[in-house]
């Protein structure tokens, strides 16, 4: 175990835990932070994505004691009242059926813009490659980042 | 004006019991929740009055309406509740959606399966909103000392019009809750419907996309550990011992022990599938903890010898041959080959033999479909505190009605000391209707003495069986020289079950029609998977009449619609188990939808249709070949699922179900080696991504005034076999067999 201070959402955090902890289940576990989620535990499905000092990042591969000195987002402090433009735009097109998946998919979608305001559909192809819907909503998650994008 | 009149017979109405409760719970949505302006000002009342299991009105006219099944995506949350205000005559702005628990006495068919929860709940709905706006109708006229024939509702409001007396809801509510409930409610007409047939936002959806607490692995209680387990890495195994002293004194880990989910002679009812009942248990302070000390068990495992399981098939029962053996892909197929030789007849009209015999020409081809994962975005979980006589559970279910019996048999505990919160399913596509992890939850907890959360890892729920089971189905037809469609033979089984549905198109529109099916025995454990067996013969019969109307020279939609109706005007045999006006309804709208018979340079164009779960779905599928990869350009849908609840919210789900069925049979696959599930992650379980998804998207409904039905599954089985039939008009290849991406790859 070993002390570990963190920069969540712009607030500092302190945690006493094994070093390989991923961040995924730092934020879950230890700082109750849930809205990041566990779906594969190997980088393949996207639903822990977090940012990394603006970068997406899958947390479930992101041993804590990577994460120290980072700025770190998680769906909770993507906006303080749930009106980042894209959460904005998923609401407008009511993207979610059960829902799991779709922080994840925010947080890949926030930061493709912040990178890129004005992407083509390969660009968010490509940078939504990484996160799976079971549920089948990506063409209403295209359509959201789509309209995010004019917003920005 | 009123339509019908709905009598009381339920004691749902009646009386509310102490479960129902959840005013706690609204507070604690409520101050964490993200909530709309209208909401904000009103704030939370001081007091609320309960007016029957579904419906609570608090004293400043804010409406809580309980959602009765659990959710896992289909946006009942939404339009349950949205049935209830609609006859309520409720302001929706001002009303806020509970979650009930699991409370048999308040609430009928808490459960979602098979797209039924509109459907077999529609009646109770309404009837739930009709008889609380009666209430507070007799209220507002008592206060008044005017006729109760006189007071009229506008949303949220009562009013007497003669003397200008107007209430909103809440001022009445106190009262209304003291009254006498009516024998008889009158309904509303379609054609005064305000809410049904707009669309509504998902009310959920401020939550979802702000990371709340919604989904059974996010639950958390106070003293609450973690517990994972092991499960045999192959069918056909089980544990014989393991060694956990490389575990137990790792850091976290407060206990390892062996667990029993089901006792062996437990009579099994239909949702009590369970692959593996004997399992090590690993309990500790936190996930990851958890997930280090499982690695570091060492467990023996070992062959059974074929067995019988006792089964409940709602009232049949079975004993049911569970065979030993570790079984392998190969000789899978060479059973299925096997197998359709001895198949049993289920159905038979006219003289199929006759009508081959005497053909001009006939069409003969195989399919298959392997074993499917669910493949939850959400792990199977659950949390479980079982104390000395009671229990409570909280966590993602399908089927909790269904299913909490085998959890109170295996406690000792009886159902009405067990109290199931139903939170939000990540997912459930049948996988949910299933419970077993409920159940090692609460053996674990009871265990342990404390509060604990089961997770599965991705690896134990892809390979922890109840798979859609693997299929096989030959079709033949036969044609006269006139191309007339005479006689039409489907031989179909699957481990474990049959895909047929004998009943179904085409049977009734061919005079000589003859249906066989067969199962084979496997200890590979199968369950419901979204349309069960639909998913799969659907794929197969809509591809093969596709071939067949090819072979006639035929168009294959005007091919479909000659079927039907002769099915409609001289329909063949009994117990045809679909409407041909309503077949021949989706059809001719995706016809016009879709600009059929108006080729594009370089688009594939394939059709497919099918009814299940009482709705009828048509598709046409649009397709490019770029550098040998498929691009769906796109896909129309045409429904009929009778009365639309919540439009936007229903294509919602169309639109999921054309991704989710390219998804699935372009690269859906599991296969067995000597027991062992060939996949066991997304590294190697291949789902569709952004990319693969079409790029647009059209859905149409049929305007009905039907009772509403299924719409959670229809729009899935077809999707299958429009791809199949756009990628033979692309490549000149019929695909047989499912995946078809293997074939695209060679």
């Amino acid at each position: 175990m070993a002390i570990f201070n963190l920069n969540i959402n712009g607030t500092s955090k302190q945690v006493d835990v094994d070093p390989s902890t991923p961040m995924l289940w730092v934020l879950r576990d230890h700082l109750d932070l849930v809205g990041t989620k566990f779906g594969c535990g190997i980088a393949q499905c996207g639903a822990c994505t977090i940012h990394l000092d603006g970068n997406a990042v899958r947390s479930c591969q992101l041993p804590v004691s990577a994460g120290e000195g980072a700025s770190i987002t998680t769906i909770e402090g993507l906006s303080e009242k749930g009106d980042h433009p894209v959460q904005q735009a998923w609401l407008e097109h009511d993207v979610p059926q059960c829902g799991y998946c779709q922080a994840g998919q925010i947080m890949s979608a926030a930061a493709l813009l912040a990178a890129n305001p004005n992407p083509s559909d390969t660009d968010i192809d490509n940078a939504m490659n990484g996160n799976i819907c079971r549920c089948g909503t990506y063409t209403r998650i295209k359509a959201a980042i789509k309209t995010a994008a004019q917003k920005l | 004006m009123t339509q019908s009149v709905e009598k009381l017979n339920r004691r749902s109405f009646l009386k509310v019991t102490a479960l129902a409760g959840g005013g706690l719970l609204l507070s604690f949505n409520w101050l964490s929740g993200c909530k709309p302006k209208e909401l904000e000002e009103l704030g939370l009342p001081k007091e609320w009055f309960r007016l029957n299991g579904y419906i609570k009105i608090g004293e400043n006219g804010l409406v809580t309406l309980m959602s009765p099944n659990p959710e896992g995506g289909q946006n009942v949350k939404s339009s349950m509740p949205m049935i209830v205000a609609e006859e309520l005559d409720a302001d929706w702005t001002k009303v806020v959606v509970e979650q009930a628990p699991l409370d048999t006495d308040n609430f009928t068919r808490q459960f979602i399966g098979g797209s039924q929860a509109i459907r077999m709940g529609w009646k109770a709905l309404r009837t739930a909103g009709a008889t609380a706006r009666q209430l507070l109708i007799h209220a507002a006229a008592q206060t008044w000392q005017v006729p109760a024939a006189e007071v009229t509702t506008e949303p949220g409001y009562l009013i007497h019009s003669a003397s200008g007396k107007k209430a909103h809801f809440g001022e009445m509510a106190s009262l209304a809750a003291t009254l006498p409930v009516p024998e008889e409610v009158p309904l509303k007409e379609i054609s005064e419907f305000k809410l049904i047939g707009k669309s509504h936002k998902n009310v959920e959806a401020k939550n979802i996309i702000t990371g709340k607490p919604l989904f059974g692995i996010d639950y958390k209680k106070e003293g609450m550990l973690i517990a994972m387990i092991i499960h045999p890495p192959a069918h056909g195994m089980r544990l014989k011992s393991f060694d956990d002293s490389a575990a137990r004194n790792l850091p976290g880990i407060t206990d390892i022990f062996q667990i029993k989910s089901h006792q062996d002679d437990y009579e099994r009812t239909f949702f009590d599938t369970t692959s593996f009942t004997d399992l090590v248990a690993i309990v500790g302070k936190s996930t990851w903890e958890v997930m280090n000390a499982k690695k570091a068990v060492k467990v023996e495992w070992e062959g059974f010898s074929t067995y019988e399981e006792k089964r409940d098939w709602n009232g049949r029962k079975e004993n049911r041959t569970i065979p030993g053996g570790l079984e392998s892909w190969e000789d899978q197929m060479a059973k299925m080959g096997e197998a359709a030789k001895k198949a049993k007849t289920v159905r038979k009209d006219g003289n199929p033999e006759a009508a081959f015999a005497k053909a001009a020409k006939v069409i003969e081809q195989t399919y298959r479909g392997p074993f499917l994962a669910h493949n939850c975005m959400e792990p199977m979980n659950f949390f479980a505190h079982v104390q000395e006589g009671k229990a409570a559970c909280a966590g993602p279910l399908q089927k909790p009605e269904l299913t909490e019996q085998a959890l109170s048999s295996r406690l000792g505990i009886p159902i009405e000391n067990i109290q199931i919160e139903m939170t939000r399913l990540g997912g459930g596509y049948g996988r949910r209707s299933y419970s077993h992890w409920l159940i090692e939850a609460a053996v674990i907890s009871q265990k342990v003495n404390a509060p604990i959360k089961l997770i599965y890892s991705r690896e134990d729920d892809m390979t922890g069986g109840i798979y859609r089971p693997m299929y096989q189905a030959t079709y033949r037809a036969a044609l006269d020289k006139d191309n007339n469609l005479i006689g039409f033979h489907v031989n179909a089984g699957g481990l474990v079950e049959p895909p047929l549905y004998p009943d179904r198109f085409p049977a009734g529109a061919v005079e000589n029609y003859w249906a066989e099916d067969w199962t084979i025995p496997s200890n590979i454990t199968v369950g419901s998977f979204r349309a069960p067996r639909s998913n799969f013969i659907a794929a197969a019969e809509q591809s093969f009449l596709d071939e067949v109307a090819e072979a006639a020279g035929k168009d294959p939609i005007e091919f479909r619609l000659e079927l039907l109706r002769k099915a409609k005007e001289n329909p063949v045999g009994e117990n045809n188990d679909y409407d041909p006006d309503r077949f021949i309804g989706v059809l001719e709208l995706l016809k016009v939808k879709s600009n059929w018979g108006q080729p594009q340079a370089g688009v594939s164009r394939g059709v497919s249709a099918y009814f299940c779960h009482n709705s009828y779905a048509a598709q046409v599928l649009d397709l490019k070949m770029e550098n040998g990869q498929v691009q769906v350009e796109k896909v129309f849908s045409a429904v009929d699922c009778g009365l639309l609840i919540n439009p936007d919210s229903a294509k919602n789900l169309c639109e999921g179900s054309v991704v989710d069925g390219i998804g699935t049979a372009m690269f859906g696959e599991l296969k067995f080696n000597q027991g062992v599930p060939d996949k066991n992650n997304f590294d190697k379980y291949r789902m569709i991504r952004m990319k693969e998804a079409p790029k647009e998207i059209e859905t149409h409904f049929v305007e009905s005034q039907v009772d509403p039905t299924g719409l959670g599954e229809p729009g899935y089985p077809p999707v299958f076999a429009a791809l199949a039939n756009a990628l033979y008009q692309a490549t000149g290849k019929r695909f047989y067999d499912q995946p078809f991406a293997k074939q695209l790859e060679g």
